[in-house]
């Protein structure tokens, strides 16, 4: 059976109608999580989120009626493993709008499609002496590779600062951009504040100066429409799992040009033409990125997760995240003694805060006996809290799932947090 | 309401009391024995300072930052340190060690019966198995530190 007649394969890009409204109440009856755990307050999807019905369902049938290694069997379960791998593909492409599904390569998650570009394009392309320019606002995936590529090829990497408000400073961004920069790496949405990124600004000004651009989507590719052509981006990454898909799959996109140029990463069964033991010719992008059986499985439950994402609508998302967002800041600013972190002129479903003198794992723990679920720590972004001149902070974030009543069960907690550390 | 208790079993207000107010929170510029410790899970740094005469701990004293677990309890332990000798606080970590992991704990010379009590408004952690290395993080800066036989190179890690 072909791709153009299963109809498996075009039913995953159809889906049914959207919903007429977007409930958040609705939308968490979706997710058995909260039907197991009724009094969880979820205030984690920055981390992870949680996955729906449909999701779930997705995994397990597809190790029940359609698993087989990909790419590899003639008969026809395998065609079948391998019509679904590869409309996820295509439903990874739609999702971020590439143009060409060659474009999307599956990976781990974020961290590893950071590290592929690193590893492949990094020694391909770098020489000693030229720059990566990256941002104090990064997740720790988009710098500890740079650092290592630095020490292994003599390159330099810049860091350019945030400004006073939490965001980036574009003006030392761009004063740090120079005719050696190869590579501007940079977070779309910062995951420990929120911060959303002025990536269209940084595109544009690093293409002018001759240098590529690599995003991490990881906290925007959930949250917001993504159109890698409108942006121009020359990498983008994003994680399933925080796109209410299973976890250890993720997605690279890349343009066509770059993936085609670029040297394969690993070595492997899948990524090859011919192998003799003198000499291997490599398959065509993506493939001669995808070494050894991957995840189809993964890719198939990430491909069901982007298209419930899209039968909510991605602008519908959007402007619920937006709301909750406000909501949230608003109603911790309200709270004297809390602290919230700054994030530049436009915040995105992160809030990070500090109460007073509660530390933040020991506020952790009390909204926890409360059920209500936050990050307390680093955020993996250490360089940033050492900036903001915290150890710590508590972050709440938000999913489609989330409502105002779970911020207002959050300000209870931190009340009670903070009578607590009153007495 | 239960969850509330539970709270204040953790926090008890010896707890709140060192977490505010830490004894013995200073450097020691001629210490004889010192280490710093770090959880990564939360950032929570530590550095301990021992002065070591004759097998007798003369004088115990801590600086960093850190929750209020690990506060009150890198505070609490520095009070009962003092005047121990090694082998005696060697036996006093043992024991809060098991106390706060639900281990066996070790029996312990009755002379330092006290000194254990002191520290059991920490065992209030047991219930909070996330909380748990936030009590111990001093603790084992002190053992790297005197094991050392001076300064260990790296810090120690409580993953």
């Amino acid at each position: 059976m072909s791709k153009d007649t299963d109809p498996r394969v075009t039913g995953l890009a159809e889906g049914p109608l959207s919903r007429p409204d977007f409930d958040p109440r609705q939308i968490r009856q979706d997710f058995p999580i909260f039907r197991n755990n009724p009094e969880v307050v979820f205030l984690d999807t920055a981390a992870s989120a949680q996955k729906p019905q449909e999701v779930i369902d997705a995994v397990s049938n597809f190790y029940a009626r359609d698993y087989a290694n990909v790419h590899r069997g003639v008969y026809a379960l395998s065609q079948r493993s391998t019509d679904h791998y590869e409309a996820a593909r295509l439903a990874a492409q739609r999702f971020l709008n590439a143009r060409q599904s060659r474009e999307i390569v599956f990976v781990r998650g974020a961290t590893e499609g950071i590290n592929l570009v690193a590893q492949a394009w990094g020694p391909w392309a770098l020489k000693s002496g030229d720059e990566i320019l990256i941002t104090e606002l990064e997740h720790h995936s988009n710098i500890v590779p740079w650092q290592m590529l630095r020490d292994r090829l003599g390159i330099v990497l810049k860091v350019a600062p945030m400004d006073a408000t939490g965001g980036l400073d574009l003006a030392a961004f761009e004063a740090l951009l120079s005719a050696k920069t190869r590579l501007v790496a940079i977070t779309h949405v910062a995951n420990a504040t929120g911060a959303v990124m002025p990536v269209e600004a940084v595109i544009r000004t690093a293409h002018a100066k001759g240098a590529l651009v690599l995003i991490d989507g990881c906290q925007a590719a959930p949250r917001m429409p993504v159109d890698v052509q409108a942006l121009d981006c020359d990498f983008y990454v994003f994680s399933g799992h925080k796109t209410y898909g299973p976890s250890g799959i993720g997605v690279l996109y890349g343009k066509a040009e770059h993936l085609e140029a670029m040297p394969p990463w690993q070595g492997g069964g899948d990524m090859i033409l011919q192998v003799t033991f003198d000499h291997t010719t490599y398959q065509e992008t993506p493939h001669k990125f995808e070494a050894g059986t991957p995840d189809m499985t993964g890719a198939h439950g990430l491909a069901v997760a982007l298209g419930y994402m899209e039968r909510l609508g991605r602008d519908n998302i959007l402007a619920h995240e937006e709301r909750l967002t406000e909501y949230g800041t608003r109603r911790l600013a309200e709270l004297p003694g809390v602290k919230l972190m700054g994030a530049g002129n436009r915040r995105l479903a992160v809030l990070s805060f500090e109460v007073e003198g509660v530390h933040a794992h020991d506020l952790a723990t009390i909204l926890d006996r409360h059920n209500v679920a936050v990050r307390a720590g680093h955020h993996c972004a250490q360089p940033l809290m050492d900036r903001l001149g915290v150890v710590a902070t508590a972050r709440a974030s938000f999913g489609v799932y989330n409502d105002e009543a779970d911020i207002d069960a959050l300000v209870v907690a931190v009340k009670a947090a903070q009578e607590l550390f009153a007495q | 309401m239960s969850d509330a208790m539970d709270l204040r079993d953790l926090y008890q207000d010896i707890i709140l009391d060192h977490g505010r107010k830490p004894r013995n929170f200073r450097e020691q510029e001629h210490a004889s024995h010192t280490a710093q410790g770090h959880n990564p899970l939360c950032g929570d740094r530590v550095t301990v300072y021992l002065t070591v005469e004759d097998d007798r701990i003369t004088d115990v004293s801590f600086v960093g930052k850190g929750c209020a677990i690990s506060t009150a309890s890198s505070s609490l332990m520095t009070e009962v340190l003092k005047d121990k000798s090694l082998a005696e606080a060697k036996q006093l970590f043992q024991s809060f060690h098991a106390n706060v992991t639900g281990g066996e704990p070790p029996s312990v010379d009755e002379a330092l019966e006290d000194d254990l009590d002191r520290l059991t408004p920490l065992t209030g952690v047991k219930g909070f198995p996330a909380r748990v290395k936030c009590a111990t993080l001093a603790w084992h800066a002190v053992e790297a530190a005197l094991k050392s036989g001076g300064k260990p190179a790296e810090p120690v890690k409580t993953e």
